[in-house]
């Protein structure tokens, strides 16, 4: 999370640059809402998580709650329900100061939570999902009471299907229905929607959207998050944006373009831009491209798409959370495969089913998730430096030790890497060194093309820059970069041109001068102007 | 820390060689400790007497019985740095004492033919193991369980549900006999882990069975053909159940389908936790296992020349070992270092 960067953003000078409608600020109109949150805090060691946040949510209406990672609306939604004990503010459930106690209580209480990932039990039958730790008639289960209990509950949704089968012969989309009718079944009066559609089609997803409308008619609050923009402004009625634990702000659907929700996601950078590294757009000779995917997608994940690189280019990958970008990044290393599509390297095709494959032809990866998909934690700086070289060349042909050793003492003296030494354990290491360690990895092994997902996240100021200048260099000495990033700013200073991606789907490509953050926002914003 | 100029500094010079205490000294602790005792309270412990060229006494016969655990914990050891187990070890010793058995009764092959023959069986074992959980993705608990189940169930078809004995003495001389002075188990050990662990360490097997057993989705990314590595160790495994089969085998002149290698799987895991190779997967301790396969069978020896009732013995093992443990875990050797702070002061 880059709350370093961000710590200074605003809400003042999150809309500079654009003309924004203020926030609603409506005389209170059903006199008292469904819930009202008031200066909400909470602290975890280090990150303020929530910072005095107010959420309003009103009976009858699909509230929004948007914001990217670590805005806090995960930790919003845990407060709420009682997962975590919050640190100041208060809340009022139908106009009486109320606090959930526990996730239980929570629901007893009519606040009902369907998380992304379905919390039910796959191998139990519907029936029993819906009824299970509330089962009706004491000791002995009346399992006609549960049947039909449950066939009531789900025609609630409009949907008649067996519910003696076991969950796990339905599709994700009917078991996020069934998780629908058992949270709605207790007494539900307010149902929280964690990223309920991000495993549905889109015909799920209208599903989905029909049964939301009717509960909203029936006067439930529905909170939705959600990362795909267009189905933010199909079917909420207002949103609440946050940013760095902040509230941003609360407005009406209808009020507000989508460009303008995505500028108040993503702030406005408080940086110093003069001495930030920032690439040349002069000499726009575009070289040969190395690597040509046509039409390269994977099911649910990114929708087929082209892109070219050129060595000593920088393409950067921009787009919200969800969008597709890292899924395409992933494509194209073969840590996913394709479904379709075909990649070609200088002009001859080359099947990329297996990050061993991509690095046989000189692609190298910095995963997303630094922890869990990049260092290997126990093992020494030298050896988390040397294992892709390693790799490359097999186990018969080991380094020798003494050439592990010159490799890591160079990375660690050329990329500044801060270690007692290279036999300290990578994990002991800030995430900034790690990060660096990895790409000593990656530069040990003498990559072509080197794909670099969110290379600066999590990352102190000081490593970031270093960090940056070392891709500008990298490029200047022929390396391709395709880098992910969520931080406009940093694209629009690092890359020579840029694809947006929105909603699984790249929409757009800048070159030129048309790589600026402002550029790049009104691109993901669909340019709605 | 992070400024150019702090890093800078950091790096120049100061290549500090400072490293945690060795992995080794909990294990080495516990077994010095074990035979201080032996000095201290069983008479003859330490005896060793010398007969036509060989050596004798409860020493020796420590490590002559430990053989065939140490043989299975150098195993055992690799496939549980890339966080797997192996279960079948012990039934994958009854399978290769039997080929041999029978091998050497039924057909006219020499004695290290034979050998060979159990050898690639047993490396056909470990293949097999290896492919369910590298390709099949089946947890190693349960895909190792299956040939744990089954493979008695194959050494009784070889040995057509018999004891099958034999007399011939360079069979026997594998078990029972010696080898500059020591028994020649002995030196199977040492040459076996002689070779593992040149292959580990001369070669790059043992940092990509380390980087996978500690993260095998990084590893997979930086390259490392993580599936080859699993079958490996499986396969390499099997060996060592292979040879360790071939010991009591030939101690015994026969093979017996039911009780050869019995259990011996559990005392292999615990010797290979009892070296320092965390259950997690990552670093391993090819000695510490050794080490524990000794702690192991000194308990064991230490028991049975006191003249504890035999009731006891297994309490009394259950106990030491949960000290080898207690003394290995981090959490509790701070919990107690904090405790003996607060008394002291």
């Amino acid at each position: 999370m880059s709350i370093t960067i961000h710590a200074r953003a605003t809400k003042s000078t999150a809309t500079e640059g654009f003309a924004m409608p203020e926030p609603v600020s409506e005389p209170q109109q059903s006199a008292v809402p469904l819930l009202s949150m008031r200066g909400t805090r909470k602290q975890f060691p280090g990150v303020l998580a929530l910072d005095g946040v107010d959420f309003t949510l009103r009976a009858g209406e699909i509230h929004a709650l948007m914001g990217e990672n670590g805005a806090g609306k995960s930790t919003l939604i845990k407060v709420l329900t009682g997962v975590y004990p919050k640190d100041g503010g208060e809340a009022l459930l139908e106009g009486r100061l109320w606090e959930a106690k526990s996730p239980g209580h929570a629901q007893q209480c009519g606040v009902s939570t369907v998380y992304q990932e379905v919390n039910l039990i796959p191998t139990l039958s519907v029936a029993e999902n819906i009824f299970l730790g509330r089962q009706p008639g004491g000791a002995r289960i009346n399992w006609r009471a549960i049947k039909k209990g449950a066939e009531a509950a789900l025609a609630r949704l409009n949907l008649s299907i067996d519910v003696s089968r076991t969950l796990s012969s339905y599709s994700i989309a009917i078991r996020q229905m069934v998780a629908i009718a058992r949270a709605l079944d207790i007494q539900a009066k307010i149902l929280i929607l964690d990223e309920p559609t991000s495993s549905l089609d889109a015909d799920e997803v209208a599903r989905l959207f029909s049964v939301m409308r009717r509960l909203k008619d029936e006067g439930l609050g529905i909170i939705f998050v959600t990362h795909f923009l267009n189905q933010v402004f199909e079917v909420t009625d207002r949103i609440t944006v946050l940013r760095n634990g902040r509230l941003v702000g609360e407005y009406e659907t209808a009020a507000l373009t989508r460009l303008e929700l995505v500028a108040r996601m993503l702030g406005k950078e408080v940086k110093d831009l003069e001495d930030a590294p920032r690439v040349q757009h002069a000499e726009e000779v575009r070289k040969e491209p190395m690597l040509r995917a046509h039409g390269v997608g994977r099911r649910n994940a990114v929708a087929p798409l082209d892109l070219e690189l050129a060595p000593g280019e920088v393409m950067g990958l921009a787009g919200l959370l969800g969008s597709g970008r890292t899924e395409t990044a992933r494509l194209i290393f073969g840590a996913d495969r394709l479904d379709c599509g075909a990649i070609e390297i200088d002009g001859k095709p080359v099947a990329i089913s297996s990050p061993r494959k991509a690095i046989d032809n000189r692609l190298g990866f910095c995963p997303e998730d630094r922890k869990t998909e990049a260092i290997i934690p126990d093992l020494t700086v030298r050896e988390n430096i040397i294992l892709a070289l390693q790799a490359g060349r097999g186990w018969r042909k080991r380094l020798s030790r003494k050439k592990q050793d010159e490799l890591a003492d160079h990375y660690i003296k050329a990329l500044s890497i801060a270690t007692p030494s290279p036999e300290q354990a990578v994990k002991n290491l800030s995430g900034g060194n790690q990060q660096k360690c990895i790409l000593a990895r990656w530069l040990a092994s003498n990559p072509r093309l080197l794909i670099l997902d969110e290379p600066t996240r999590g990352i102190d100021v000081g490593s970031r820059a270093e960090i940056e200048r070392l891709i500008l260099k990298l490029c200047d000495d022929g390396m391709a970069i395709l880098m992910v990033s969520s931080e406009l700013e940093e694209l629009a200073r690092l890359s020579h041109r840029v694809a947006v991606m929105r909603d699984r789907e790249k929409i757009a490509e800048l070159s030129g001068d048309a790589v600026t953050e402002n550029g790049i926002m009104q691109a993901i914003g669909g340019a709605a102007s | 820390m992070s400024t150019t100029q702090g890093a800078a500094s950091a790096i120049q010079p100061a290549p500090q060689k400072r490293k945690g205490p060795s992995p080794l000294l909990w294990p080495l602790a516990a077994l010095a400790l074990l035979l201080a005792l032996n000095l201290a309270f069983t008479p003859g412990f330490f005896h060793v007497s010398v007969k036509d060229g060989r050596l004798f006494g409860s020493l020796i016969d420590v490590l002559n019985r430990a053989a065939p655990v140490m043989l299975l914990s150098l195993g055992m050891t690799l496939v549980i740095a890339t966080r797997g187990v192996d279960l079948s070890v012990g039934a994958v010793m009854a399978i290769t004492g039997a080929l041999a058995a029978w091998l050497i009764t039924t057909s006219h092959a020499g004695v290290p033919a034979v050998v060979c023959m159990a050898l690639g069986l047993a490396l056909v074992c470990g293949l097999w193991n290896g492919v369910l959980v590298a390709f099949l993705d089946i947890q190693p608990i349960v895909a190792t369980l299956i040939l744990m189940v089954a493979g008695r169930g194959i050494a009784q078809l070889i040995t057509n549900g018999q004891i099958i004995t034999f007399e011939n003495p360079g069979m026997a001389f594998i078990g029972g006999g010696f080898f500059l002075g020591l028994p020649f188990p002995v030196t199977i050990v040492a040459v076996t882990l002689l070779i593992t662990a040149l292959l580990t360490r001369r070669t790059a097997l043992g940092l990509f069975i380390e980087s996978v057993g500690n993260n095998e989705t990084a590893s997979r990314y930086a390259g490392v053909n993580s599936a080859m590595v699993k079958v490996a160790v499986y396969a390499f495994c099997g060996l060592c159940a292979g040879l360790a089969g071939m010991i009591p085998m030939s101690d015994i002149k026969g093979a017996d389908a039911n009780n050869a290698g019995l259990y011996l799987e559990l005392d292999a895991i615990l010797s290979v936790v009892i070296g320092g190779t965390s259950l997690d997967g990552g670093r391993f301790q090819l000695v510490g296992s050794i080490i524990g396969a000794l702690i192991i069978q000194t308990l064991t020896t230490t028991i049975l020349s006191r003249g504890v009732q035999v009731e006891f013995t297994l309490v009394v093992k259950a106990l030491v070992v949960l000290a080898v443990c207690l003394l290995q875990s981090e959490g509790f050797r701070q919990m107690a270092g904090r405790h003996f702070v607060r008394k002291a002061a």
